[in-house]
């Protein structure tokens, strides 16, 4: 029984983390309806941030995450403002293709610049941690990176739904024009949007250097799961992609334990497939 | 001096001229009525004032100032706001909340938004549905809801795009009730309209528009005896019914 709670909450904390990346990307097609195929590429760019702030000026990850989440966010808005932008109003394939491709160069001038090889940052503050609370035991990292990731989503929620902005979001979100005519700049409404989905994601990758390797094909992986739970959790609501992040950690832990590690993502994909096949539009999707 | 001037506005589709050198002006506080046949051209020189069409020709003036290809929000924010003819309301959002992101445009404090937008709500006969989702209100409550969104930006020039089409003759009452008491408050108002009944009464001027022309433009008494505006849009058998002195439309 303590074996399960801790298989449990080793799936809980980091299903937080991929609930932080999915709100990010749920964000963005909530808003603009624009899935961001480079979505894992940005989480990949916020990890060397992380790594070579660590490296070069030995600034634990801890520090860097501030760093990684405002850079991503720049990205983010620099997405939209030289790509996106020029695919509003065209066939939904266009800003698909485009971000597709961002999601290649990305990881190809990593490749490139930083070689395939695996960087692990070592001596964090972080790194083999450990509590101990009744019989569970919690790696620092991970739980850092569920704290971070539940305190970032929970904030983003509410900014949508509790503040003037986020009406103006939504405002935008169901009917661009009219929310024009209501006086809402929905050009800026992108490109912070654009911006904020980025940061979510570029804080989940600005912490992971404490306890995970970055090398070029790590955001692949986070990117697909993060598709997983916006798909899962009905496309645009940000609870359904929380609640779907924790299905998918503890889907995958109790799978990756229990049968045997290589099972893992045959887990995720098969859950991912009853659902979308029992509700097709998510689990918030109606 | 005029709140609104239309000045030689010409909008081109390809080659096809949806507005041909349109000029007119709004007087501040008065009741446009821009009337005209199907495909006559109205609701895109609404897009072209509004700021949703940039037009090929021309300058449209609000308030003193130039405001031809500024952006909708600019637009809007300097006072000159739309309601559009097909109803697009939020339909997510409850009623209350549709008006409130129209509030937020002139305060950011929350009381204040709501108070403004429940004053909306007074005003346009929806308080009933004030917790309704928008998506559900039947067409007259849909299209006052879209003047009680626009009304909550706090507009000096409202321009209504057919709010009365479709209506049941106590829709119809109910709407201009609520245009008259929007010019009572101060707002100018201009109103595409195709009732004839509707707008006739309570217009203080009408422009016509036909084939992307404008080819009158008077107050209401003249215009329903202008012989080009007979000819042109209300046919001659309309004509016929208004000369015998009786008034339009099916009512006894």
């Amino acid at each position: 029984m303590e074996t399960f709670a801790q298989v449990v909450l080793d799936g809980l904390l980091s299903g937080m983390v991929y609930a932080l990346v999915a709100a990010g990307l749920c964000l963005i097609w909530g808003v603009m309806d624009v899935i961001n195929f480079a979505h894992g590429e940005y989480l990949m760019i916020a990890m060397y941030v992380s790594y070579w702030l660590g490296f070069l000026a030995n600034i634990d990850p801890v520090v860097s995450v501030i760093a990684a989440g405002v850079f991503i966010f720049i990205i983010g808005a620099l997405t939209y403002l030289l790509i996106i932008r020029y695919t509003v109003g065209k066939p939904p394939l266009a800003a698909l293709l485009a971000t597709f491709g961002l999601a290649m160069f990305l990881k190809n001038l990593c490749l490139n610049r930083f070689s395939p090889n695996f960087l692990i940052l070592s001596d964090t503050w972080l790194g083999g941690k450990t509590f101990q609370l009744g019989g569970l035991i919690f790696p620092a990292p991970q739980l850092a990176a569920a704290a971070l990731a539940l305190i970032v989503v929970g904030l983003v929620y509410l900014l949508i739904n509790s503040t003037r902005f986020g009406w103006a979001v939504q405002a935008t979100a169901m009917d661009r024009e009219a929310a024009e005519l209501m006086g809402i700049d929905t050009e800026r409404i992108y490109i912070l949007i654009f911006g904020i989905g980025g940061a979510c994601v570029g804080i989940a990758g600005g912490i992971m250097p404490s306890y995970l390797a970055v090398h070029p094909e790590v955001g692949s992986l986070f990117g697909l799961i993060a598709f997983v739970c916006v798909a899962m959790g009905g496309f645009g609501s940000i609870p359904g992609a929380f609640l779907a992040g924790l299905l998918v950690g503890v889907a995958e832990a109790l799978a990756g334990f229990y049968i045997a590690p290589v099972f893992k993502y045959i887990a995720v994909f098969g859950l991912y497939l009853a659902v979308v096949f029992l509700r097709p539009k998510g689990i918030f999707g109606w | 001096m005029a709140l609104l001037e239309v000045r030689e506005v010409t909008k081109k589709f390809g080659q096809l001229v949806a507005n041909d050198r349109i000029s007119f002006s709004v007087e501040e506080g008065s009741i446009v009525g821009l009337i005209g046949p199907n495909g006559a051209g109205k609701t895109t020189l609404f897009n072209c004032i509004s700021g949703l069409f940039k037009p090929e020709g021309g300058q449209v003036v609000f308030d003193g100032k130039d405001i031809t290809g500024e952006p909708p929000y600019r637009i809007a924010r300097m006072g000159a706001v739309r309601t559009f003819q097909v109803v697009r309301p939020l339909k997510d959002m409850s009623v209350l909340e549709n008006v409130l992101v129209g509030a937020f445009l002139r305060t950011s404090d929350r009381g204040e938004a709501l108070t403004r937008a429940e004053e909306c709500l007074r005003l346009c006969n929806l308080t009933a549905y004030r917790d309704r989702m928008a998506g559900d209100l039947p067409i007259g409550g849909k299209k006052r809801l879209e003047m009680a969104r626009a009304l909550a930006t706090g507009p000096r020039l409202l321009m209504l795009d057919e709010v009365m089409a479709g209506l049941n003759t106590t829709e119809l009452k109910a709407a201009l009730d609520v245009i008259l008491r929007l010019r009572d408050s101060g707002i100018t108002l201009m109103v595409v309209e195709h009732v004839m009944e509707g707008i006739m009464p309570i217009a203080d001027k009408v422009v016509v528009l036909d084939g992307g022309t404008k080819i009158a433009e008077d107050i209401p008494a003249r215009i329903v005896r202008d012989e080009r505006v007979i000819e042109a849009y209300l046919g001659a058998k309309y004509g016929r019914r208004l000369k015998n002195g009786t008034q339009g439309g099916s009512r006894d």
